[in-house]
C-alpha cells in the first residue's frame, strides 16, 4: 500500500501547455504516471505530450475522468484553478506554483475544506509513491520503493531525506511535501493520520523548518495518536531572529516557532530528532533496529 | 513588504478610521510651514522608518514650537535609527512625520494578523497598549483577546462588542469601535496585508477612539495586484545586497560570518548553514538561488556574496532535481569565470547526474574544490574559512 497516489492515478495537468508543466509532465510520464490530459483554457482540442488538451477541467471530468490534478499555472490564476478543479469534483489536488497570495489561500482552504478535498501546497514539490506514481517536481530517480513515509515543508530538503533513506536501502512508502506557506492545503497532522493507517509504512521522517507552529502541533498528535516511529529534521537552527515590525507576530506565536523550541516540544512527546541534516538516515535506520 | 506610518496613516484616513491631522517632511525647513498648515501650538514628531521602538531611542518628541520641528529634523534627517527592532546599523531617516498633539486619557493596543494557526484574520486587541504588549501577553493572557474573522460573513458587530469589552470601552466608544472593526477589516483584504498594527490606539480625552500609531505589512505575494502599494516601496529601508538579490528573484538574507553559502531551495539552504555551524564555521549569509540553478543565478549569486568582503571561501550546495548537475557544474564553471571569483570555492552536487558535474569541476583548470558528500564539503569549506 501507500497513501494518496498509487499505479490508479489518472492525472489532469492543469497549465499543461506551459513550459514547467510540460518540462515536469514529460518527467513523470516517463516515471510511468497516468496522464489522462490536460487543460490551457483556449486551447481545447488540441493534443500535448499524447494527451488530450482540454479548456476546462469540467471538459475533462466529462472526457477522461481524472481522479486527481496537479496545478502549474501562475500564482495570480491558483485561486481561480483550484476551484475549478474542486467544482469539478477532483478529490486530490496538488498546487505546485509558488507565491500565491496568502488571502486567496484562506478562501481557498475554507472551501476544500467543506467539501472534502485533499489540498496538496501550494509551493510545494508534490507527491511520490517510488515505482507507481510522481505527482511532483522531484527528481524520480533518487527514490527507491520501500517503508519510510516522508512528510516536508521543504523541497530540495525533502530530497537530502529522501537520498539518505535510498542509499540505505530501507526507501519510501510515500513522500508528501506539503509546502512551505503560513496556509498550506495540508498539514503534518494529515500526512501523519494516513501514514499511520498505512500498512506498508513502517516509520515516518517529519521534515521540519523554523516559523509557525506546525511541527508543535504536529508533536501533540503524535504523542497521542501515532504508534509508528518518527524521525524529525529542523532546519534553521542557526538562522538569526530577524528583523521585525511590531509586536503580533511574537504574541501570537507566543514563543514557539523557533528551532529549539520544536525540537524540545518533539522530543517531549516522542519523537526522535536527527540533530543534523546529515543524520536523517542514519538516525531512521538506527530507531529501526 | 512594509510600510511607514505616515503611509499606513493614509490608508487608515482613506478607510475613515481617526487619525491625526498631520504633515510629511523631507526637508527639515518645512517644519515650519507644516506646524502652521496643522495648526494649534502642541506638535509631536515622529521619524520615519520601517521599525518599531523608536519611542524609547528617541525618534518621537512633543514639541511645543515649530523651530523644535526644524532642530528635530536636522537631529535625524540621514541619520541612521538603531532601535531593539532593528539590527546594528539600524534604519536610514528620510522621512519626519509631525502631527497634531493629542491628549491621551488611556492607550490600548489592537492589531490584526493573518493566523496559521487557525487559517483566520484574527484581532488581537487589550486595554494594556504601549510597548509592554508581549509581556502582557506572556504574564496575563486573560487581558488580551483574540478574535477570529470568517471569510464568509466578515466581522460582526456582537465581535466588535466583544473586543470592546476586553479594551474596556464605554457604550459610545463600543459604537465607535463597531464602525471601525469593518474599516480596518476592508483596509486589510483591499490591500493583501498580513499585519495591521495600532500600538496605541488610544482614547483621548474627549473620550473618543484615535489611531496614533500604524504599522502595515503587505503580503510580498501580493504586490502584484497593488500598485498603490508598489508606489510606497521604500528602497531605502532595506539591506542593500538583500534587496539587489529580490530584484533578481533571488533570496538572501546577509549574516555575521565569513562561509559564503549558495544552495538551491529555501528549506536546503538552511540545513546547510546548520551544518557549517555543526562543523565549527560561522555562514556570511543564506542565498536560495532557486530550484533551477542555472548560469545567469549563479552568476548573480557569486557578485552578491562576493560584495561582503568577510567572505573568505564560498560553499556551494546543489541538489540537482529535474535540472541535470553536469549542466549545473557547467553554469557554475562560466559563472565563476565571468564574475572573477578569487576565492576558494567548495561546491557539493548532490542528485542528478551528480558524477559527471563533479568531474567536470575537478577536470577544470579553476581552483574548485568538488565533493559529492555534504559533511565533507561542510568541514572543507569550514577548515579553508579558518
Amino acid at each position: 500500500m501507500s497513501i494518496l497516489a498509487n499505479k490508479n492515478i489518472r492525472l489532469l495537468v492543469q497549465g499543461f501547455t506551459g513550459s514547467q508543466a510540460t518540462l515536469h509532465s514529460e518527467q513523470s510520464i516517463e516515471y510511468g504516471t497516468n496522464i489522462v490530459g490536460g487543460v490551457t483554457p483556449g486551447k481545447g482540442g488540441q493534443t500535448h505530450l499524447n494527451a488530450p488538451v482540454f479548456d476546462s477541467v469540467h471538459d475533462a471530468m466529462e472526457s477522461v475522468q481524472p481522479n486527481a490534478s496537479i496545478i502549474f499555472v501562475p500564482a495570480a490564476f491558483c485561486k481561480d484553478s483550484i476551484l475549478e478543479a474542486a467544482d469539478a469534483g477532483i478529490k486530490l489536488i496538488i498546487c505546485i506554483t509558488e507565491g500565491v497570495p496568502t488571502l486567496d489561500m484562506l478562501i481557498v482552504k475554507k472551501r476544500v475544506d467543506e467539501l472534502g478535498i485533499r489540498l496538496i501546497g501550494p509551493n510545494c514539490p508534490g507527491i511520490i509513491t517510488p515505482g507507481e506514481a510522481k505527482l511532483g517536481i522531484m527528481p524520480g530517480s533518487i527514490h527507491l520503493p520501500g517503508s519510510i513515509g516522508i512528510i516536508s515543508r521543504s523541497g530540495t530538503l525533502t530530497y537530502e531525506a529522501v537520498k539518505q533513506t535510498s542509499d540505505l536501502g530501507l526507501g519510501q512508502s510515500t513522500c508528501v511535501g506539503i509546502g512551505g506557506d503560513p496556509i498550506p492545503g495540508t498539514s503534518f497532522i494529515d500526512v501523519l493520520k494516513l501514514f499511520e493507517s498505512d500498512n506498508k509504512t513502517k516509520a515516518i521522517v517529519m521534515v521540519g523548518e523554523i516559523g509557525g507552529t506546525a511541527e508543535e502541533e504536529a508533536g501533540e498528535y503524535i504523542k497521542d495518536n501515532v504508534t509508528k516511529p518518527v524521525i524529525s529534521y529542523i532546519a534553521g537552527q542557526t538562522a538569526p531572529a530577524g528583523k521585525r515590525m511590531g509586536h503580533a507576530g511574537a504574541i501570537i506565536a507566543g514563543g514557539k516557532g523557533t528551532a529549539v523550541n520544536k525540537i524540545a516540544k518533539l522530543q517531549d512527546c516522542g519523537v526522535h530528532i536527527a540533530e543534523n541534516l546529515l543524520q536523517i538516515g542514519s538516525k531512521t535506520k538506527e530507531v529501526l533496529g | 513588504m512594509n510600510l511607514h506610518e505616515y503611509q499606513g496613516k493614509e490608508l487608515f484616513a482613506k478607510f475613515g478610521l481617526p487619525v491625526s491631522k498631520n504633515k510629511v517632511i523631507t526637508i527639515a525647513e518645512d517644519a515650519i510651514n507644516a506646524c502652521k498648515d496643522i495648526g494649534g501650538n502642541k506638535w509631536v514628531v515622529k521619524v520615519q522608518v520601517h521599525a518599531g521602538g523608536r519611542g524609547k531611542s528617541g525618534g518621537v518628541k512633543l514639541i511645543s514650537s515649530p523651530e523644535d520641528a526644524v532642530d528635530f529634523a536636522n537631529q535625524w534627517l540621514g541619520k541612521r535609527m538603531v532601535t531593539y527592532q532593528t539590527d546594528e546599523q539600524g534604519q536610514l531617516v528620510n522621512a519626519i512625520l509631525i502631527e497634531e498633539y493629542t491628549d491621551i486619557a488611556q492607550e490600548l493596543y489592537l492589531s490584526a494578523v493573518v493566523d496559521r494557526g487557525t487559517q483566520r484574520i484574527v484581532f488581537i486587541g487589550s486595554s494594556e497598549g504601549g510597548v509592554n504588549i508581549e509581556e502582557v501577553a506572556e504574564k496575563t493572557p486573560e487581558r488580551i483577546i483574540y478574535e477570529q474573522i470568517d471569510p464568509l460573513t466578515g466581522p460582526l458587530a456582537f465581535q466588535a462588542r466583544k473586543i470592546s469589552k476586553v479594551l474596556g470601552l464605554n457604550n459610545d466608544q463600543s459604537r465607535e469601535f463597531s464602525r471601525m472593526l469593518p474599516q480596518l477589516t476592508d483596509l486589510f483584504i483591499s490591500y493583501d496585508l498580513t499585519l495591521l498594527e495600532i500600538n496605541p490606539l488610544v482614547i483621548t480625552k474627549e473620550g473618543k477612539l484615535h489611531c496614533l500609531d500604524a504599522k502595515i505589512n503587505v503580503d510580498s505575494n501580493a504586490i502584484y495586484r497593488q500598485p498603490e502599494i508598489q508606489e510606497m516601496h521604500d528602497p531605502s529601508q532595506e539591506d542593500p545586497r538583500e534587496l539587489e538579490a529580490a530584484m533578481n528573484d533571488l533570496s538572501y538574507v546577509s549574516l555575521d560570518g565569513n562561509i559564503g553559502c549558495m544552495v538551491n531551495g529555501a528549506g536546503l539552504a538552511m540545513g546547510t548553514m546548520d551544518t557549517i555551524k555543526y562543523f565549527g564555521g560561522a555562514p556570511a549569509n543564506f542565498l536560495d538561488v532557486g530550484g533551477t540553478a542555472t548560469q545567469e543565478r549563479v552568476s548573480k549569486g557569486f557578485k552578491i556574496i562576493l560584495a561582503d568582503p568577510e567572505v573568505k571561501v564560498v560553499l556551494v550546495n546543489i541538489f540537482g532535481g529535474i535540472v541535470r548537475c553536469d549542466l549545473i557544474a557547467e553554469g557554475i564553471l562560466a559563472a565563476i569565470e565571468e564574475v572573477g571569483v578569487s576565492i576558494p570555492v567548495v561546491v557539493r552536487l548532490e542528485g542528478n547526474s551528480a558524477k559527471k558535474g563533479s568531474s567536470i569541476l575537478a577536470e577544470s583548470n579553476s581552483e574548485i574544490v568538488s565533493l559529492n558528500d555534504l559533511e565533507e564539503a561542510a568541514k572543507k569549506a569550514v577548515e579553508l574559512s579558518k
